[in-house]
């Protein structure tokens, strides 16, 4: 039989319909939980496809991780609590949106751009996944290290603040992610003998606290904010095709990147969604604009954090690498359902292949009505008391930075970020670049110390290979660029004061 | 009304009386059991520990309940079962970690804090090396490795001081090297080595067959020799170390269930049978296959004898590695 009608035939049965379906809806109510990722919804599905068929197993985590990463957007949207943190990047911008009055075409666009990226990525996946593994298997340490400082990077880019306030703030990011013994030398530093703290910070916990914590505590010495008007959401997919034609250039660069970052191993749908922000502000023709609730940011953002899910499948498949952190969960099922990465899975069971590509349509096209249906639901938050809503909040706050290791230290994490991240705001430090300075330090230095002990401390390697010394380029001009700017300006403004 | 208060209290009183050595030494599990395991949802051992888990539940009747408590490089989680009642409730998945930890001094806990049950599995490494290299065999790059200047040679595998670093510390001193002649790049985990060995960053990568697979399958390495006394059904071509070099080393990252110190042992006996049951179980036979996971069996007495032996052998490659701490 054709191995494509064989997919077909293989995806139209009600085991795999039960199962793309009831897995469409709890990722959809992960995403959206505070604290919840997409990881973890990924890893909690893991002991139900013990009784699942081959397709039907790896067909929830594909779409319960796809609509993890479109619902996470949902609370950044309308409460500033972003869900997941591919969604941290673009929850200032979407929430901007909300108070302009404008939060169903902020959630609009997240879901149809997520839909759109979520296709783009597949498609890429399947005509391009030896070409883009490929890729992703020529990246040592030494490109690694780049990308990341170049990740890094966009703090300066995302933040509306001025510039040094977040170059500090994603400094004290970098010096919460030296705490633990996760680090290339295996020493334990700044622990204080506490076994908490060896391993580490983990982002989640300090992403929750930074935004979610520090919001509620703002809620508590702010007086009521002028009610957002109480009315039904517009319809939440008009408009969506004007955005998309007027930024078309964007939503496709967002894909590309999305692509690409997803694709390489160790980074993920996160890391996708800050760099495609921070080039949409840096390409854009009216960056002023963005975070004043401009959905320019958005769109770019928002494809890539879907489109970079996709392609995390690509390393995924092809050598058993994980693109990310759902991948590498998902491998495991691979390997327990007798669908072994390798290039094997293409030629021999190109049929199961073929039939999770169209499950991965499947998911994002059944994306727009579920998600639809979600922000119904959710526009009742923004009705809700602030005394009822903020609480449980908290709550919500607290089981689920518990919920990652089942340790109570990540409740003490929480609230500690929580103020540290109030105070910040209070002060105009970004708390976004303190988020991204947790995120990029462990790579960062990881990568550095790694190429070094393989170089015998020698800098040169860092430019010798042809990737790593196009990368190298790119960051050091990206470095220099704010500096040759700031002088001209210092020249410019110098002249008639004189 | 007060006679038949007075039989009522009676006829409670005589139900408590009978009942009270039945609730002294009730059938164990009489409820759900929790199964602790150190490390996050979705890795290997949270895998093996959830396949064991769930036909503990058929076997014994009760719900075993997989709990991730991660943190701490796994010191939080095996803390969490050493700490926990001795009543047979809480039981956990103890990894090779436990024989290392304490050589760190980053945790007081060693094996002897457990009461154990059994050895469910264990994955020797192997050695990798990127399909292009020109070393064919293990003695090519063995000799290859004897003949360069220290720290010529790079290998990855894991963090600094993790298992397959130890591994590696091993064998090169069981081949009269010093432990770091050849130098270790400490990565994120097996994966992100095996990468950096496709890409041409490492010369080779220690790390368990099952974690090299994909790469070897897609033709980008080749695994020379595994560091165990047999060979791997599941890779019969990767021959031993003891074969091809005559060097008898072995070490390898194990799994075992085990309980809290001072477990009583009737349950600690029936908990033991059941393990066995299940690790001669089709089920557990067919998902330890399917992710290539070595099969090792050993009962409480098997595991015990096991992680001394462990102990031993990584406390003496630490030394040798200078990570030997306290």
């Amino acid at each position: 039989m054709n191995p494509i009608l064989e997919a077909f035939t293989m995806v139209a049965t009600t085991e795999v319909a039960i199962a793309v379906l009831a897995s469409a809806v709890y990722g959809m109510v992960i995403g959206a939980l505070p604290g919840l990722t997409a990881t973890m919804a990924t890893a909690l599905l893991v002991p139900i496809t013990f009784y699942l068929s081959p397709i039907a197993a790896v067909a929830t985590i594909i779409t319960s991780s796809a609509m993890a990463i479109f619902s996470g957007d949902i609370p950044g949207c309308l409460m500033r609590i972003p869900g997941t943190p591919a969604s941290a990047a673009y929850t200032d911008e979407a929430y901007a949106m909300t108070r302009k009055g404008e939060a169903e075409l902020a959630l609009g666009t997240s879901l149809w751009f997520s839909a759109v990226g979520g296709i783009v990525g597949t498609v890429a996946l399947m005509i391009m996944a030896p070409a883009l593994a490929e890729m992703a298997l020529s990246f040592s340490t030494f490109e690694y290290f780049w990308l990341s400082l170049l990740g890094l990077m966009c703090a300066t880019l995302v933040a509306r603040s001025s510039p040094i306030k977040a170059i500090a703030a994603a400094l004290l990011g970098l010096l919460v992610a030296c705490v633990g013994i996760e680090n290339p030398g295996g020493v334990p530093r700044f622990t204080f003998g506490s076994t908490d703290l060896l391993g580490g910070i983990e982002a989640l916990p300090a992403l929750v606290g930074v935004f979610a914590v520090s919001e509620i505590m703002r809620a508590l010495v702010s007086p009521l904010p002028p009610r957002i008007p109480d009315r039904k959401l517009g319809s939440i997919l008009r408009g969506q095709w004007g955005l998309t034609r007027r930024f078309q250039k964007q939503m496709w660069r967002g894909n590309v990147i999305g692509v690409l970052i997803g694709a390489l191993p160790g980074a993920g749908a996160d890391i996708a969604a800050w760099v495609a922000y921070a080039t949409s502000k840096r390409f854009s023709k009216e960056p002023e604009k963005f975070g004043t609730g401009h959905p320019e940011g958005l769109v770019e953002s928002g494809a890539a954090n879907n489109s970079a899910l996709a392609g995390g499948w690509v390393p995924a498949l092809l050598f058993g690498i994980p693109g990310d952190t759902i991948t590498a969960i998902a491998i495991g099922v691979l390997y327990m359902k007798g669908l072994n990465p390798g290039p094997t899975l293409f030629t021999e069971k190109a049929s199961s292949m073929y039939a999770l590509y169209i499950i991965f349509i499947l998911a994002n096209v059944l994306m727009i009505p579920l998600g639809i249906i979600m922000i119904r639901l959710s526009r009742h938050v923004l009705k809700a008391p602030r005394a009822v809503a903020m609480p449980l909040i908290l709550l919500l706050c607290a089981v689920g930075a518990f919920a990652i290791g089942n340790n109570p230290f990540a409740i003490v994490l929480v609230a500690v970020f929580g103020v540290i991240g109030y105070m910040m705001e209070r002060n105009g430090y970004p708390v976004a670049a303190l988020v991204l300075g947790i995120v990029m330090g462990t790579m960062v230095e990881q990568n550095l110390v790694s190429s070094l002990i393989k170089s015998d401390g020698e800098i040169l390697p860092f430019f010798e290979r042809p990737i790593s010394s196009g990368l190298a380029a790119l960051t050091i001009s990206a470095l220099m660029w704010p500096v040759a700017v700031w002088v001209i300006r210092r020249l410019r403004h110098a002249e008639p004061a004189r | 009304m007060n006679t038949f208060t007075r039989r009522g209290a009676l006829g409670v009183a005589a139900v408590v009386g009978l009942a009270r050595p039945a609730l002294a030494q009730p059938r164990y599990p009489a409820r759900p059991v929790q199964v602790i395991v150190p490390w996050g949802a979705g890795g290997g051992t949270d895998a093996t520990a959830r396949i064991v888990a769930t036909l503990l539940e058929r076997e014994m009747g009760q719900p075993f309940n997989v709990v991730n408590r991660t943190g701490g490089s796994g010191v939080v989680g095996h803390s969490a079962i050493a700490q926990a009642a001795p009543d047979g409730y809480t039981i956990g998945m103890i990894t090779v970690e436990i024989c290392m930890m304490h050589w760190q001094g980053l945790t007081e806990l060693k094996r002897t804090s457990y009461t154990p049950l059994a050895l469910m599995n264990e994955d020797p490494p192997g050695v990798q090396v990127n399909a292009s290299s020109p070393y064919r065999d293990i003695k090519a790059l063995a000799d290859a490795i004897k003949a360069s200047r220290p720290g010529q040679f790079k290998a990855s595998g894991t963090g600094q001081g993790g298992i397959w670093h130890l591994a590696l510390a091993g064998w090169l001193v069981a081949m009269g090297l010093r432990a770091d002649h050849v130098r270790w790049v400490p990565s994120n985990g097996a994966a992100p080595a095996m990468q950096d060995l496709a890409a041409g960053g490492v010369d080779l990568v220690t790390c368990s067959v099952p974690e090299a697979r994909a790469i070897i399958d897609a033709g980008r390495a080749r695994s020379l020799a595994i560091m165990a006394p047999q060979r791997n059904p599941q890779f019969a071509s990767v021959p031993t170390l003891n074969e091809t070099l005559g060097i008898n080393y072995s070490v390898g990252a194990w799994r075992g269930m085990a309980a809290p110190l001072n477990l009583p042992a009737p349950i600690a006996q029936q908990l033991t049978a059941a393990m066995q049951k299940v690790w001669n179980s089709q089920e557990f036979k067919d998902f330890m296959n399917a992710r290539g996971f070595g099969m090792v069996w050993g009962d409480a007495e098997g595991l015990a004898k096991h992680m001394e032996q462990t102990d031993t052998t990584l406390g003496t490659a630490m030394r040798d590695a200078g990570l030997v701490r306290g």
